[in-house]
């Protein structure tokens, strides 16, 4: 909880500034020194170029999966196409942790987990957007940014009998062999993995809406049951 | 596919020729509880692969079914716009028999509620523990003012999958340049509610490819329609000045056609047309007539298992039920169910019986790659099914996105029809 009133804090500065640009999310000096685990495979600023990942100006508003010339993975190509859109929520639950938002992602990155990193991070990347229209300036986008899993829920052992009836659902869609064309396949994932995919649409960070609707009716129980299910599907 | 149908079937057959009393479909339940279901689409078939599949053995399952290929209905308007073939929308039973459900290719005719059997066409009565009808939809009589099914060689429905779908596509590619296709659409409530225009999106498809000069016109008794203003944003992009949608305002209910002058006639208007497309108001299957368990057109459930409030013992899925909220489309069907086949295992065999889930999701090709959805989630209330959150594509989206729905919506048709049949 603390990780989001600081972001929250720091969002009420910005709005109190006007919308100005004088104030930061974070502090973007700091956030440079953050970026430095990110440039393996990014860059930004001037003549940034494409590399292992896409250059990173103009981000903010950019939708997932777009830079020409990048060779991205299905999962973010289909995020995009479903309409995710870099902002400071998207790309703050992104950073957080990479596999709540693009199941199969190739940027292999365990996330930072600290908040005022986040926030100091996207405050330098933010510099290196011109139309940062994502930056919040509505009451929507200025609340709650909780988004780490309590790992409680990331705990529940889930009833796989359950888990099977509820997935009866699941499979008028996905099919149980796995196929992954137009509908991606679901079978044999690592459980955390679904977990928090589940309750990224739960959320409502994932966009598509039929899945939000579907994540939003589960409860923690239900879909630590269908993880426990899928995970072992043959 | 279909010899392992036919071994399964002399196999039966066989074991039940020291049993003249008993036709051979039966003697293979021995001693365990009998499921039968009639019909084998979305509803049926689903519930008799889940049954057969989750019981382990432990309950015999027969489905009738009289077609031994089925043909879908949904996305046979595919097929009308020529984004699809036929046979891409035909299915076999052997993954079903295969899967332990003894198929059974034969109508039912009639149920004795009280002696709990069900009589076939090619005699003998089925006796059954519970009886689960998926029997789909049947037309209202005179619902449509010189029309009645001897004339549907004329005017095709064409809103049971198979051969009406194959005729109005014949007939709509036999149009003389320039020529006209009239649409009458059915009343509320009926099966799949964005069906009539999206045929009409696939029909102005082909015609602008083959006959851009031709018109449609539709007649429709009601006021507004699924999804009407994707639809109608769609129709002035892609096929502006083509189609002419006359609603309840303008007359359209007041609609009556003549199938030797090929004549409509919209509220006192005859326009001579070239393809007149008939869908009348509908009914539940006529088997859950016979079966007593209807109240006016359709048969009342109960939600939490999708019983019949006549009959404890009697199951109706997809679009015969008045359920509730949820539409008449194969998505719901599938979804009801799964939610029967896990109540009547548990009342049988007293497996677990968890809490009712529906969902439904209808998708809608409006132009190559320009699809559009809408769908909802429903639990079981003691009333009926009841709505519980929603969404709808909405006018203006990204090509990009349009051609992912469209996509998604394949990857849907492959996952129910594997789901309903067995991969």
């Amino acid at each position: 909880m603390r990780s989001s009133h600081l972001l929250c804090l720091s969002l009420v500065a910005f709005l109190a500034a006007g919308g100005s640009g004088a104030a930061e999310l974070g502090d973007a000096q700091k956030g440079r020194e953050v970026f430095r685990q990110c440039t393996a495979c990014h860059q930004v600023g001037d003549g940034a170029q494409n590399r292992v990942g896409p250059q990173l100006n103009g981000l903010f508003g950019r939708t997932a999966g777009t830079v020409d010339g990048v060779k991205y993975s299905e999962s973010m190509i289909r995020m995009g196409n479903d309409g995710l859109v870099w902002t400071v929520e998207t790309l703050d639950a992104y950073i957080e942790n990479p596999r709540a938002l693009v199941s199969k992602t190739r940027m292999s990155f365990r996330g930072i987990k600290d908040d005022q990193e986040r926030a100091d991070l996207m405050a330098y990347l933010r510099r290196y957007s011109d139309n940062p229209s994502n930056i919040p300036e509505a009451e929507p986008t200025a609340t709650g940014t909780d988004h780490d899993l309590d790992p409680a829920i990331l705990a529940i052992q889930g009833d796989p009998e359950y888990g099977e009836y509820l997935a009866s659902e699941c499979k008028t869609c996905h099919q149980a062999s796995g196929a992954n064309d137009g509908i991606p396949g679901i079978t044999r994932w690592p459980t955390d993995d679904f977990v928090v995919a589940m309750h990224a649409y739960k959320r409502k960070l994932r966009p598509h809406p039929v899945m939000q609707m579907m994540a939003g009716r589960l409860n923690d129980d239900e879909i630590a049951a269908l993880a426990a299910y899928f995970k072992d599907l043959e | 596919m279909m010899t392992l149908n036919r071994r399964i079937f002399l196999g039966t057959g066989a074991a039940a020729a020291a049993s003249l009393s008993a036709p051979m479909v039966f003697a293979a339940t021995q001693g365990k509880p009998h499921v039968v279901v009639v019909g084998g689409g979305a509803g049926g078939a689903t519930a008799a692969r889940y049954i057969a599949k989750d019981s382990n053995g432990e309950i015999a399952v027969t489905l009738i079914e009289p077609s031994r290929a089925y043909y879908t209905c949904f996305f046979s308007n595919l097929y009308l716009g020529g984004i699809k073939e036929i046979d891409d929308l035909g299915h076999t039973y052997g993954g079903l028999a295969a899967g332990g459900v003894n198929v059974v290719h034969d109508w039912a005719t009639g149920v004795d509620r009280d002696a709990k059997t069900l009589a076939l066409a090619g005699g003998g009565s089925v006796p059954y523990d519970k009886l689960i009808l998926s029997p789909g939809i049947d037309f209202v009589e005179g619902a449509v003012e010189g029309w009645d099914t001897m004339a549907q060689n004329v005017m095709p429905h064409a809103y049971k999958g198979g051969s009406q779908t194959e005729l109005l596509k014949a007939q709509m590619m036999a149009m003389p340049q320039g020529g006209t296709f009239a649409m009458v659409a059915p009343p509320n409530p009926y099966r799949c509610p964005p069906g009539p225009y999206e045929r009409v999106s696939m029909v102005a498809h082909y015609l602008k490819a083959n006959n851009p000069t031709a018109k449609i016109i539709v007649a429709d008794p009601k006021g507004n329609f699924s999804k009407q203003s994707l639809f109608q944003e769609g129709w002035n992009t892609h096929y502006a000045g083509m189609i002419d949608w006359i609603g309840q305002d303008f007359g359209g209910g007041n609609v009556s056609v003549d199938p030797v002058a090929m004549t409509v006639t919209i509220d006192g208007e005859v326009t001579k047309v070239d393809v007149c497309n008939v869908i009348p108001a509908m009914k539940a299957g006529h088997i859950a007539e016979q079966a007593g368990v209807t109240t006016g057109n359709w048969v009342p459930v109960n939600a939490a298992d999708m019983s019949t409030k006549a009959d404890a013992d009697v199951y109706v899925l997809g679009d015969s039920a008045d359920q509730g909220d949820m539409p008449k489309s194969a998505y719901s069907a599938n979804s009801q169910a799964k939610v029967c086949a896990n109540a009547v295992r548990g009342a049988l065999t007293g497996s677990r019986v968890f809490p009712a889930k529906f969902s439904n999701t209808c998708w809608s090709l409006i132009d190559t790659n320009d699809g559009v959805k809408v769908g909802a989630t429903y639990e079981a209330t003691d009333e009926k099914i009841a709505k519980v959150d929603g969404f709808i594509s909405e006018t203006g989206e990204t090509a990009e996105l349009r051609k992912a729905t469209y996509e998604e919506s394949e990857g849907w048709y492959a996952g129910i029809t594997a789901d309903m049949f067995g991969a």
